[in-house]
């Protein structure tokens, strides 16, 4: 039975030959993921029906959402995740200090890589088959019966095949293709699917415009999203990623129910408006918009590459009277490495503020709240109703090259405009 | 099992930052979570929200994020049943983990209105309209997710099969 990439990866972690779309398995898992927002709801649930976790080297717990806690309620969701770990010898236990925004983290610390089967209490948890992993997003209780089990049953996912050909032009990144992607096929295209891309344009991808794609295939609808692992991935992933990468190849027969041929040289930039992330519209057709704050950050688009794009723009410029840009990070890592290149200089220099890594303002958290009727231009991935804020905000979902212009122009900008 | 309430109507795409936004993520008391639940789409729903009532809506219900904090606010709010054209995955998991009826039924989200008296019976997922007198059927689950259901969750249903 010839099986897609996700298939394989689901087939060897529930011990069978092969499986097929619409089949039931139980599954063994490399890691289980939760941060302070849903660990809490699992660490209440494991109490009442368990005593021990199955493994604890499986386990990571990422203080990442409303950390360093924005109150007194968020501190106690936090603590109750610091002791379950103290308890149950979770070494993966990220606080501040050591703590990243979780889909940036995990990967940077070598605990996901190719040929792995991950469940997360997080939707973007999607973001790692950018290595070639199944990971996919999954509530609470799932999380925790995934502590209990380490296992996980799985409905067999079919797939959506995209491949990507030709080389993106300058400003065009990861970003751009996966909004074009979603407007493309809209926020329930791939509902219950895998998003599997090849093609001889993932040469120009790097990895962190990878993690970007795969992080949004969520807001398609998707299960996971899934790069091949070629000689980038297998580079990020050396030194780095604990045990040895396993490479699964999707059968030359495997079927698809749909393919998508997206020509990465004919991309422009793209922006999504409000409020869905389907609305992808290029330059054409943004209108004026005037704009109140920047945020460039997230487990969607907070990585070394990103920061460097907002610096290439920022660099010289100054930030427009009137926004306020915010620069965050996603690890400690990412946040010394653009201190050393002199990221974070450029940034103060053009009137940016940063902060420490959180997912903060993404999800209307803290660190850059928007007020009634207030617009942001935001490298983060969701811009539903009050998701930044009051519920008559507005957020626009865009590259960090677009966000950073937009930043300096104070209205929704390309960076050719400047 | 059967349940019986007047109908709130939404559209497509109801997201978990509207069914419960993440302000209010620094709790998993339910009850809190309960009063606020759908306020960024419908600041009316939890004052006139009643036990035993029924949302109705169209695409994609509960897409988004993973909290499961959105089908406990629904539930804990009196909510005894979503019927939705389709659910989001992850929501979609979730709701049968914590024993929340779900019931993908195009036909009837299409001729339910705002405020109509709905009864239906889950283990045969009739749908019945007592304002119209119509009756529209669903896919029922199968009997071992209906079992999880009516346990009131994974969880709970593991307890008592263990017990």
């Amino acid at each position: 039975m010839a099986m897609t990439v996700s298939q394989k990866i689901l087939a060897y972690h529930a011990g069978l030959e092969s499986v097929k779309a619409g089949q039931l398995v139980n599954a063994k898992l490399d890691l289980v993921l939760a941060n302070d927002i849903t660990g809490p709801v699992a660490i209440k649930q494991f109490e009442k029906s368990a005593k021990l976790v199955a493994d604890p080297q499986k386990i990571a717990l990422v203080m990442d959402h409303f950390a360093p806690n924005k109150d007194i309620k968020s501190a106690e969701q936090c603590k109750i995740c610091r002791n379950f770990a103290a308890e149950q010898n979770i070494e993966n236990f990220f606080d501040v200090g050591r703590m990243g925004i979780e889909h940036a983290l995990l990967p940077e610390q070598g605990l996901v890589g190719a040929g792995d089967l991950v469940i997360g209490a997080d939707s973007h948890t999607c973001t790692y088959g950018a290595l070639g992993a199944f990971s996919t997003g999954v509530g609470s209780t799932d999380m925790c019966a995934g502590m209990m089990s380490g296992e996980c049953w799985f409905k067999v996912p079919s797939a959506l095949r995209f491949t990507l050909t030709g080389k993106p032009k300058k400003y065009v990144t990861g970003k751009d293709v996966i909004l074009h992607i979603i407007g493309l096929i809209g926020v329930d295209g791939a509902l219950y699917k895998s998003m599997e891309f090849d093609g001889d344009g993932i040469q120009y991808l790097g990895m962190d415009d990878r993690f970007t794609i795969c992080n949004m295939a969520i807001e398609a609808g998707a299960k996971n999203g899934i790069f091949p692992v070629d000689k980038t991935a297998l580079d990020y992933m050396k030194g780095r990623f604990k045990r040895e990468p396993k490479i699964f190849i999707a059968d030359p027969d495997a079927e698809y129910e749909r393919q998508y041929i997206i020509d990465l040289s004919a991309l422009e930039p793209t922006v999504s408006f409000p409020h869905l992330p389907e609305n992808a519209k290029t330059r054409e057709n943004w209108g004026d918009i005037r704009i109140d704050q920047v945020v460039i950050g997230s487990c969607t688009n907070g990585r070394i590459s990103d920061l460097r794009a907002a610096a290439e723009i920022l660099k010289g410029r100054k930030v427009k009277d009137g926004v306020r840009a915010i620069i965050i990070p996603a690890t400690n890592q990412i946040y010394l490495q653009a201190i050393e290149e002199g990221l974070i200089k450029i940034f103060i220099d053009a009137g940016a503020v940063v902060s420490t890594p959180t997912c903060g303002p993404c999800l209307g958290g803290h660190m850059g709240i928007l007020a009634a009727g207030e617009r942001c231009v935001s490298t983060t991935n969701r811009n539903f109703v009050g998701r930044m804020g009051h519920t008559s905000s507005e957020v626009y979902l865009a590259s960090p090259y677009v966000a950073a212009a937009s930043a300096v122009s104070g209205r929704l900008s390309s960076p050719e405009e400047l | 099992m059967k349940v019986k309430g007047r109908v709130f109507k939404y559209g497509n795409d109801v997201d978990t930052d509207v069914i419960i936004p993440a302000r209010y993520l620094n709790t998993t008391s339910e009850s809190e979570l309960a009063s606020h639940c759908m306020e960024d789409i419908d600041a009316e729903f939890v004052k006139k929200v009643k036990n035993g009532d029924i949302i109705v809506a169209g695409d994609n219900f509960g897409c988004g994020s993973s909290r499961e904090h959105a089908p406990i606010a629904i539930k804990a709010s009196g909510i005894s049943l979503v019927i939705a054209n389709s659910f989001a995955r992850i929501f979609y998991r979730n709701s049968i983990n914590i024993g929340l009826p779900i019931l993908e039924c195009p036909a009837a989200v299409k001729a339910i209105r705002e405020g109509d008296t709905v009864s239906c019976s889950l283990d045969e997922g009739k749908i019945f309209d007592e304002t119209t007198g119509e009756s529209f059927t669903a896919e029922p689950f199968p009997p071992f997710i209906r079992e999880i259901i009516s346990d009131g969750g994974l969880i709970k249903h593991l307890e008592r099969r263990n017990k």
